[in-house]
């Protein structure tokens, strides 16, 4: 679970502090925090829901009624998976599905060492290279299962290969 | 007292009162899931209770009576609509009964046989959700792939409470029960309540073993 500092408390209650508290401010207030923060907390939903007076329970359901609200923290590369009309026609799920199996995820989580996470997204207006999936803002089309794989390795060899960088600069400097 | 005819049999029955609850009083058996007595909006969201009146078929959860009538309940395009809606429903379930706290008392059993409809019907994909038990409560499981979605548990839970402590969440085929946000202290009147639990038609809602707590 993802810890909430004291300042990121202070930053929600300001958030929320900018709404009325009456029912209709529920998605303005949860689109806020989501803007602020990439994602709505356990902490920031108790939060709207006291600001409110309902549940967290139905700060939660109206919450993930829309696909626009993450609830984990997005990963250091997040991953989206086009399903608009053309990536779904062409595939598009099923690239969702070999991303998930590769990192052990579901749309929507974050990898428990943080490093990548999975999103579904509509249309992202290049539908001529479907099925499609961005990695950060990266545009990468003619999606395949081996890509899927390749992408993933390249990540994990990059960050290898900085990390092995950082230990010779390390000792060059010692 | 105002009359109609169902199916040929002259009922009475008090003006205003439903048409699902006044065929059902009288012995007419219409099948139904979502359908709560008392309630002032019916969801009319599982769509098996249909009746012709008239030649025009109508979900009966949602008609009420108040001068006379001709209902059928028996007509083909009645239990065509009813078949359709069935087989969609256990299209998304996953139909275990010999290891089900609800099996021989289940709803969607006694439908299903009613209707003449396989519990595994043939010629639709079988989606099932993902985890297949869910534990957000402090003593109750939810099984996604056995609930129907009938919503009579929220809409009680709603009434008893005022606060509901479920809700529906996400939506479309991820539609589920969730206790999000639920534990000991945020509702104390759980133990005693159980509502949701009695009003459960199938077998989603179960207390939880002892043993797992
Ligand atoms: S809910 Fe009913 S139909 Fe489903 S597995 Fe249980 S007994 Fe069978
Ligand atoms: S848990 Fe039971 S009562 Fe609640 S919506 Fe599902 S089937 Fe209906
Ligand atoms: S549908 Fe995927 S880019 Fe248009
Ligand atoms: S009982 Fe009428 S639609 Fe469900």
């Amino acid at each position: 679970m993802h810890e909430i500092s004291a300042e990121e408390q202070q930053q929600i209650a300001v958030c929320i502090g900018a709404f009325a508290p009456k029912r209709g401010s529920l998605v303005p207030i949860l689109q806020r925090i989501q803007d602020e923060f990439a994602y709505l907390s356990g902490e920031a939903m108790r939060k709207v829901a006291a600001h409110l007076g309902i549940t967290p329970g139905e700060v939660y359901s109206v919450a993930t009624f829309y696909n626009q609200f993450r609830f984990h923290p997005p990963g250091k590369h997040a991953i989206k998976v086009c399903l608009g009309t053309a990536c779904h026609v062409r595939g598009g799920e099923v690239i969702l599905e070999n991303f998930q199996r590769k990192l052990g995820i579901r749309e929507g989580q974050t990898t428990e060492d943080k490093e990548f996470s999975i999103d579904r997204v509509a249309c992202v207006g290049c539908c001529a290279l479907a099925p499609v999936a961005l990695l950060g803002d990266k545009v990468y089309g003619h999606m395949a299962p081996s890509k899927v794989e390749g992408l993933i390795l390249g990540i994990h060899l990059e960050k290898e290969r900085q990390e092995r960088e950082k230990a010779k600069h390390e000792s060059n400097n010692s | 007292m105002t009359k109609l005819l169902v199916d040929n049999k002259e009922i009475e029955i008090e003006p205003g009162t439903v048409l699902l609850e006044a065929c059902l009083r009288n012995h007419i058996y219409i099948p139904n899931l979502c359908y709560l007595p008392g309630m002032p909006h019916p969801d009319a969201s599982c769509r098996l209770c249909f009746v012709e009146i008239d030649g025009k078929v109508v979900p009966s959860c949602t008609v009420k009576v108040n001068g006379p009538m001709r209902v059928k309940t028996d007509t083909p395009a009645v239990r065509k609509l009813q078949q359709s809606a069935l087989r969609l429903l256990l299209s998304v379930h996953e139909v275990d009964c010999a290891n089900c706290p609800a099996n021989k008392q289940c709803a969607l059993q006694e439908i299903a046989r009613f209707l003449r409809v396989g519990l595994k019907p043939k010629g639709l994909d079988r989606l099932l959700k993902e985890p297949s038990i869910v534990s957000d409560h402090p003593f109750i499981d939810f099984y996604p792939n056995r609930c129907v979605l009938c919503g009579r548990c929220v809409r009680l839970c709603r009434t008893k409470e005022g606060r509901p402590q479920m809700n529906f969440s996400a939506r479309g085929f991820n539609t589920v029960i969730s206790f999000y946000g639920a534990n000991r202290e945020s509702m104390p009147t759980c133990e005693e309540c159980r509502s949701c639990l009695k009003a459960c038609p199938v077998g989603a809602l179960v207390l939880r073993e002892p043993a797992r707590e």
